[in-house]
């Protein structure tokens, strides 16, 4: 029985680790700068469309090389995902700070726009963003030279759009009717697609008896880790780091001070969507990549973020493996034979034994821990609340 | 009672230039065509009931409000597109109300932030100079501890050791003795004062504490969002006192 209590115990932490791994981004983004950013999930998902792509791309070299190719995924997807979030912040987030309700909306949408987009993208989808993009910014670019630019922006924006869009739409369909199926066939499509771990993670080591830890659980367990000790020693040694700190605690002041805050906005934004492009790389290892990959997790992490303690680092991290430890416990029925003396209680127990079930017993009591500590598990003390 | 127009210290250059400056928060008119200018190691004292558009006035000089008309320029250099973070790496240092203490930083930290605003940049300096120590022994015995667990008068020794770190040309003070013990305000005054003459910095004050207030060389006393006295504090009759001090 205990030996049973302890393999559910590792198996917790294994679970709670790809939660903590997905709300880490979620930590900076909304724990640090208060957005509340619905596009977190749609971020995960891409970082695992990366690491597909990535293992595409090494398929033909064979091994070694294919069994190196999760750590290209790992940079791959880190760097996507920040740019992501950089143009996101930039054009979105950007006028939307201190602003709750629209934020989420806007970003609410963001996802939408993005599950779409995996489903969608092709090759003339893709050459016609490039020409758009191309000809819009860089004509606003070329026209932001000027020095009366501010007085011709609106007329030159009215005038770009179309333009830069019907020139976009000529260039994608005379592609695609030149190329036919070759061009405008989906990338990834609407089909969930997979990617195999290297040879090199597959297996798994005994513990305890039978039971074994699956290689790719640990290995998802030592990314955790390096990103915590990473974000910590980024956060707390680096200038950057400091300046992140200063901003996300007051703006104003910081900017009174000499800090560019646009600049630190945009960089912790960009690393908190680099890091859910980490964790959704460390998540298609577990099973299926889809368009709505990140719908999956994007409730899990704001529970996190939120019973750990908003700004929390910390907090996030024994919120992610309370909640993981819990649901295993509670979904694998590890409790009940603890409590056999009492049947109506191991009765209720074993009405919990699956994973959507105890998934609704974890979130009742994650509410009633939050009528007694609204705060979280980690709230600001002392006078730094108030100051 | 003088016409704002005439106001002016006695300064061939000023540092910081104010003129016909008029700032809205929607549609409610709260400064109303300020002119204003602070000489170079000057202390400049702006005096006036609460709501009246003091901290208003130098939350424009900062860049925190836009202003609907009007020009500000330090050393000729107008203002008008600067950022407050660009401000700041011009010169401007700033003591806000309340003090504003990063909170969940260390004293070290804070002090550390206030060499962002150095022109050159911060570069990889991280040497906080012993002239703070020296002007506040106090902050030296407590760099490990949380910026937000200091008390009020610990905190506005930090705000100002925090300003003086950028190396600034004009120190903006906002009520500096606001909630602070007798004898911390007196060493508050003090070390301004000896900032002045150590460094040769401008100060322009907002103050309601007559002692400090009688420290500056110049005052502008507000009332309704306009300036409607100034002159040499060493002139400062009871009658304006009365009227613009709440003493």
């Amino acid at each position: 029985m205990l030996t049973s209590l302890f393999n559910s115990f590792f198996d917790g932490i294994s679970i709670g680790s790809v939660l903590l791994l997905s709300a880490l981004g979620l930590a900076v983004v909304f724990g640090l700068m208060g957005v509340i950013n619905m596009a977190h999930g749609e971020l995960m998902m891409l970082g695992a469309y990366t690491t597909f792509v990535v293992q595409n791309a090494f398929k033909p070299l064979g091994q070694p090389w294919f069994g190196a190719y999760i750590f290209v995924a790992l940079i791959a997807a880190f760097l996507v995902t920040a740019l992501l979030g950089l143009v996101l912040e930039k054009g979105v987030i950007r006028h939307l700070y201190g602003r709750p309700l629209e934020t989420l909306l806007a970003t609410w949408g963001v996802s939408l726009i993005l599950q779409q987009f995996v489903r969608s993208v092709s090759w003339v989808m893709m050459l016609g963003l490039v020409v758009f993009c191309g000809f819009f910014f860089g004509a606003m670019t070329l026209l932001s030279r000027r020095s009366h630019f501010q007085r011709i922006r609106g007329w030159a924006i009215t005038m770009l759009l179309p333009l830069s869009a019907g020139i976009a739409w000529a260039a994608s369909s005379t592609l695609g009717q030149k190329y036919q199926l070759a061009v405008t066939k989906p990338w990834f499509g609407a089909q969930n697609v997979d990617v195999t771990a290297p040879g090199w993670l597959r297996g798994g080591i005994r513990l305890l008896g039978a039971y074994q830890m699956p290689y790719v659980r640990l290995f998802i367990l030592s990314l955790t880790i390096i990103c915590i000790l990473g974000m910590y020693v980024f956060l707390q040694r680096s200038v950057w780091g400091l300046r992140i700190r200063a901003v996300t605690q007051n703006r104003s002041m910081s900017a009174c001070l000499g800090i560019p805050t646009q600049r630190v906005d945009a960089l912790t934004f960009a690393l908190g969507s680099g890091l859910a492009g980490i964790a959704g790389c460390a998540v298609s290892l577990l099973g299926s990549v889809g368009p709505n990959t990140g719908q999956n997790y994007i409730v899990d992490t704001f529970m996190v973020v939120v019973v750990g303690g908003v700004g929390k680092l910390v907090g996030s991290i024994a919120a992610a493996m309370a909640i993981g430890i819990a649901n295993y416990l509670i979904g694998a029925n590890a409790l009940s034979p603890l409590v056999a003396w009492f049947p109506p209680l191991a009765n209720l127990l074993e009405f919990f034994a699956n994973s959507s079930m105890a998934k609704v017993l974890v979130f009742a009591l994650i509410v009633t821990f939050l009528q007694f500590r609204p705060a979280g598990m980690f709230p600001q003390k002392g006078r730094t609340v108030d100051a | 009672m003088v016409d704002s127009t005439s106001i002016s210290p006695a300064t061939p250059q000023p540092l910081l230039d104010i003129a016909n400056l008029n700032v809205y928060y929607g549609e409610s008119h709260i400064l109303r065509s300020v002119d204003l200018s602070v000489g170079p190691g000057k202390m400049v004292c702006l005096i006036g009931r609460n709501g009246v558009g003091k901290t208003t006035l130098l939350k424009t000089i900062l860049g925190l409000l836009t202003p609907r008309t009007g020009m500000i320029t330090l050393e000729g250099t107008p203002l008008r597109r600067k950022t407050p973070d660009q401000r700041a790496r011009m010169g401007i240092g700033y003591v806000p109300q309340g003090r504003e203490i990063i909170p969940g930083l260390t004293v070290q930290e804070n002090l550390i932030l206030g060499l962002e605003a150095r022109p050159q940049g911060r570069g990889k300096s991280q040497t906080i100079p012993e002239q703070v120590f020296q002007l506040f022994p106090v902050l030296q015995s407590m760099l490990g501890r949380m910026g937000g667990d200091l008390s009020g008068g610990q905190q506005q020794q930090l705000a100002i050791a925090r300003a003086l770190m950028g190396s600034p040309r004009l120190l903006v003070l906002d009520e500096p003795t606001e909630g602070i013990q007798p004898s911390i305000i007196l060493e508050i005054e003090a070390a301004v004062r000896r900032i002045i003459e150590t460094t040769g910095v401008s100060v322009l004050l907002v103050e309601q504490h007559l002692h400090f207030v009688r420290q500056a060389d110049w005052y502008y006393a507000m009332q309704k969002g306009g300036i409607v006295a100034s002159g040499p504090t060493s002139e400062l009759s009871n009658q304006v006192i009365q009227e613009f001090l709440a003493v």
